[in-house]
């Protein structure tokens, strides 16, 4: 009987599984991808300093490799049991049935699919992309142009597309989104000196460290543009650049702009096993459908099913940083949760 | 004689109904628009009254219309109505053969047996039948006892509450049966004159020994049961009685409602029975709602003190419409209450300044909504570029809404501007035909835009005209496909098969449990601007399960915005007919080299 089974090898499950094996636990790490590094590894650079993702992965990389920790890849769970000695029988894509005394989930979000949001014409529209895409090119170093070859004038950025939206069923806000588009709004400046950028938004919710200033360096040094009021609609024009129909609530005026691309600033979702695991072993949800932590502030890693705990952004959307503080005290309450 | 004096309650109540429904009714038909007026002169004497009789007859009397719906349910409706129906025809026709004369007075032929104990030619056969059509009336009468207590035998879930006074009503209309029987029966004891029936029941009588003013009590109950059933009548939901008549003559010499609340509007609400099914039918229930029914909206137009909260909850999805039994418009009565109880807003729409349109065979108009979703307005303008069409998209760059939207909230002038300066651009084009992809455009294109010998064709109707005439050709796939009829579409516009023969011929097309004009709404409508969006998913839920119980590759629509409500409930592939059968022939063209190519 192994002591804790960690479900998903993202920052947090990687971040806690060193925690764990260094206070003596015996565990293991399972992970659905062919490799560990979960959402982090479509990132380029991370706010607010701008450190490189890549690092981040290889530094739990050598500290995973360096503890021997057992990972079982291209392993997805099917159900977790609990037994009626209080252990756990949890199984797996691959027939093996794991028994363990603690379960830690850790398995992150997904991003909103911006299909859904059709008016917005992703995967319609050969312009528009997506945060993750944009975030994708950044790490090709393929920036200043559009696939088509042609040079980039003018983009624009609509804030939380898939969050505070009730229409797509997501009424919570991402969190890191309105930091994101800040950083890559900084970011296509710097390597496109001459393009004007736009962000839409509906709040700006600056609420970390370096955040505000980050914002405030984007509008006085940068000279990006903040606009408040939603896209209502995109077309297509002839020579593939898009029209983006909007309003400046704060003008009270309707208008209308031509871009050369649109990044559509995606949201973060619960993962689909989270109802997986609500039905398996009868686990707690919240509104948004992402995990219920127990207690928000004194025990925000156990769940309602004792000895099921959760580290990172599987209860919720967390920046990096966040995500990996969660993971920490996921070990810490898992440690003691053994220990009794 | 002053054991007679107990028909005066029916002649005071008869008095007073008549009395009150020719106020009512006159003042009504004086309201008419002139041109109405004029319907009905000019349809008295055609077929169209005689056709308005058969009407009259089949839904005022056999109530075919509620037999389909439920069986026992148009029964009881049925005795009621033809049973009482017979029984005075035919009590007129025994006292007129009885006097030898036509110069009898109501009352007698009412009261028959009270008055008439003597021989006559036909005596016994009257007396039988009568006692025959008494004791139809009688089944039904225990049938609506026993429906109070046992709705949901009768097939209806929720039942329409009652007030003090429909109460009354109610009680006297229960009471006036029974009440004949026993007063019958008391004289058949006397003097032996009854039937099968008031026979027995005066034979039982008279093992009590009862006396003559028993009897007169008997007579006296029954023809105050008379009295207070006609005077509540016209107060009553009962009024739908003789209104019902007046509304099929109307309809049938073609006077249909207008946009305002009117004298026609009158006649359709107080041709409501209450019925209730329109309860059933309404998918609100699901969210818990259950006051905003059409049913309590016209109760609540007669009584003048309909709130806006109920009045704009309303999807205007059209089923309870299409499942009333009488036929009343009950979408457009409700959308003339919207327009009285909305104020004009600001809209001038003075930024709409007219412009040159160039002339074009077919023009395209999209819409907001299909703007919206731009996977279908590409795959329209696809489709048309590849069938050849010299077509003009005209809201490409600067459309105006087509009114529909503001028309569901009773915004009816700023429509009407709207309406106008589209309606322009349309004639101007000098399109022979104008293709839209909406049906919430369809609809008001079709109804309120008046573009004369211009064919308005919604996209699927179009399409299906182009597959036909082997300009497009699509390829059959395996995709198994299940079609939603979209609310304005199907019941709105009552098209319901051109989509489906489209998709029959590019997938393997499998019908839904409730389809066509029975088919539920999505929740996404924007004739209700009050209805939480939690309560939307209920409904969208409820839709849902409906339509993919058989796990379907691909669910199909016409309409952009039931696609939009549609794609953030499922997994499964929401598609328009238009994005599939642009796949469906893409897939086979796909060898052929780009068109942009060539023409380069």
């Amino acid at each position: 009987m192994i002591d804790v089974l960690i479900i998903g090898s993202g920052i947090a499950g990687l971040e806690a599984a060193c925690n764990l094996y260094e206070s003596g636990k015996e565990i293991f790490l399972l992970e659905k991808e062919k490799n560990v590094g979960g959402n982090v590894q479509n990132w380029d650079t991370l706010f607010p300093d701008g450190k490189n993702a890549r690092d981040i992965i290889s530094y739990y990389m050598q500290e995973i490799q360096a503890r021997q920790i057992t990972t079982y890849l291209n392993t997805y769970v099917t159900g977790i049991h609990k037994c009626v000695d209080g252990t756990f029988e949890v199984h797996t894509s691959r027939d093996i049935v794991f028994k363990c005394k603690t379960v830690l989930i850790a398995t992150g979000y997904s991003l909103f699919n911006a299909e859904r949001k059709e008016e917005y014409g992703y995967q319609i529209y050969e312009n528009v992309v997506t945060s993750a895409d944009l975030e994708k090119r950044f790490a090709q170093q393929s920036k200043n142009q559009l696939p088509n070859g042609k040079p980039l004038h003018r983009i624009a950025f609509i804030h939380c597309v898939g969050s505070r939206d009730e229409k797509s069923g997501n009424h919570y806000c991402s969190k890191v989104c309105c930091i994101t588009a800040v950083k890559q709004a900084i970011k296509m400046k710097q390597l496109v000196p001459d393009v004007e950028v736009f962000c839409f938004y509906m709040d700006l919710r600056m609420y970390g460290p370096g955040f505000e200033e980050k914002y405030r360096e984007a509008q006085e040094k940068w000279g990006i543009q903040f606009i408040r009021g939603r896209v209502s609609e995109v077309a297509e024009t002839l020579d593939k650049r898009l029209q983006v129909k909007a309003e400046d609530t704060l003008a009270a005026r309707p208008f209308k702009l031509e871009v050369d691309m649109l990044v559509l600033m995606i949201g973060m979702e619960s993962q689909a096993s989270t109802a997986l695991f609500q039905k398996s072993c009868g686990l707690k949800c919240a509104d948004s459908r992402f995990i219920q932590p127990y207690q928000h502030h004194l025990d925000s890693n156990a769940t309602n099913v004792k000895g099921v705990f959760t580290a990172g952004a599987c209860i919720g959307p967390l920046s990096v940083f966040d995500t990996i503080n969660h993971a920490r005290s996921a070990a810490i309450s898992v440690s003691n949760f053994l220990a009794e | 004689m002053i054991e007679e004096y107990f028909v005066l309650p029916f002649i005071i109540g008869l008095f007073v109904l008549l009395v009150t429904l020719a106020i009512k009714y006159v003042s009504w038909i004086v309201q008419l628009s002139h041109i109405d007026k004029l319907r009905v002169l000019q349809g008295f004497f055609t077929r169209r009254t005689l056709s308005a009789i058969k009407k009259i007859w089949k839904e005022c009397l056999l109530h075919t219309r509620i037999f389909k719906t439920n069986p026992l349910l148009g029964y009881m409706h049925m005795s009621f109505a033809f049973g009482w129906f017979v029984l005075i025809l035919v009590g007129h026709i025994e006292s007129y053969i009885h006097a030898e004369s036509l110069s009898v007075p109501p009352w007698e032929s009412i009261f028959f047996r009270y008055f008439h104990h003597e021989h006559f030619v036909g005596e016994r056969f009257f007396a039988h039948f009568m006692d025959f059509i008494l004791l139809y009336i009688l089944s039904g009468v225990f049938l609506a006892y026993a429906k109070r207590l046992y709705s949901r035998v009768f097939g209806i879930k929720r039942s329409t509450k009652l007030k003090p006074k429909d109460r009354i009503a109610l009680l006297s209309l229960w009471l006036i049966f029974p009440a004949r029987l026993f007063a019958e029966g008391a004289t058949a004891s006397l003097y032996g004159n009854g039937g099968f029936v008031t026979g027995t029941l005066g034979g039982v009588f008279s093992f009590f020994e009862i006396n003559s003013s028993f009897e007169l009590a008997m007579w006296w109950i029954y023809s105050s049961s008379l009295g207070v059933f006609f005077i509540t009548l016209p107060f009553t939901r009962y009024m739908h009685i003789p209104t019902e008549v007046l509304f099929i003559l109307l309809r049938e010499y073609g006077i249909q409602l207008k946009k305002e609340y009117n004298s026609v509007s009158k006649i359709q609400v107080y041709s409501c029975s209450r019925c209730g099914i329109c309860i059933d039918a309404c998918q609100m229930h699901h969210a818990e709602i259950s006051n905003n029914q059409s049913v309590y909206i016209l109760k609540n137009m007669r009584d003048e003190n309909l709130t806006d909260r109920k009045l704009y909850n309303c999807l205007l999805c059209g089923r309870c419409e299409q499942a009333c039994p009488v036929g009343i418009n009950l979408n457009d009565l409700r959308i003339s209450q919207r327009i009285q109880a909305s104020k004009e807003f600001n809209s001038s729409y003075d930024f709409l300044t007219y412009k040159n349109t160039p002339q074009t065979d077919v023009a395209y108009f999209s819409g907001c909504m299909t703007h919206l979703t731009p996977g279908i307005k590409e795959s329209v303008c696809a489709i048309l570029e590849i069938a050849g069409i010299n077509y003009l998209f005209l809201d490409k760059e600067k459309g105006a809404c087509c009114g529909r939207p503001l028309m569901q909230a009773g915004q009816y002038q700023a429509a009407k501007k709207l309406i106008d300066y589209n309606r322009q651009q349309i004639l101007d084009s000098g399109a022979h035909t104008l293709l839209v992809s909406c049906p919430i455009c369809y609809k008001v294109f079709k109804d309120d835009y008046e573009l004369g010998q211009i064919n308005i064709k919604h996209h699927s109707e179009y399409f299906l005209e182009l597959i036909n005439a082997g300009y497009i050709s699509p390829r059959k796939s395996d995709n198994i496909i299940v079609y939603h009829d979209p609310c304005e579409l199907g019941r709105g516009a009552n098209i319901y098969n051109e989509p489906r023969e489209i998709l029959k011929k590019i997938g393997k097309f499998r019908k839904v449990r409730i389809e066509k004009n029975q088919s539920l709404c999505c929740s996404g409508s924007l004739g209700d601007l009050s209805l939480s969006m939690p309560d939307r998913n209920i409904i969208k839920e409820q839709t849902l399960s409906v339509l993919l119980k058989h796990n379907p590759d691909i669910l199909a629509t016409a309409c952009p915005l039931c696609k939009k409500t549609f794609v953030k409930g499922t997994f499964i592939q929401v598609k328009d007919i238009a994005e599939i059968l642009v796949d469906s022939i893409k897939k086979k063209t796909a060898l052929l080299p780009e068109m942009e190519n060539v023409c380069e």
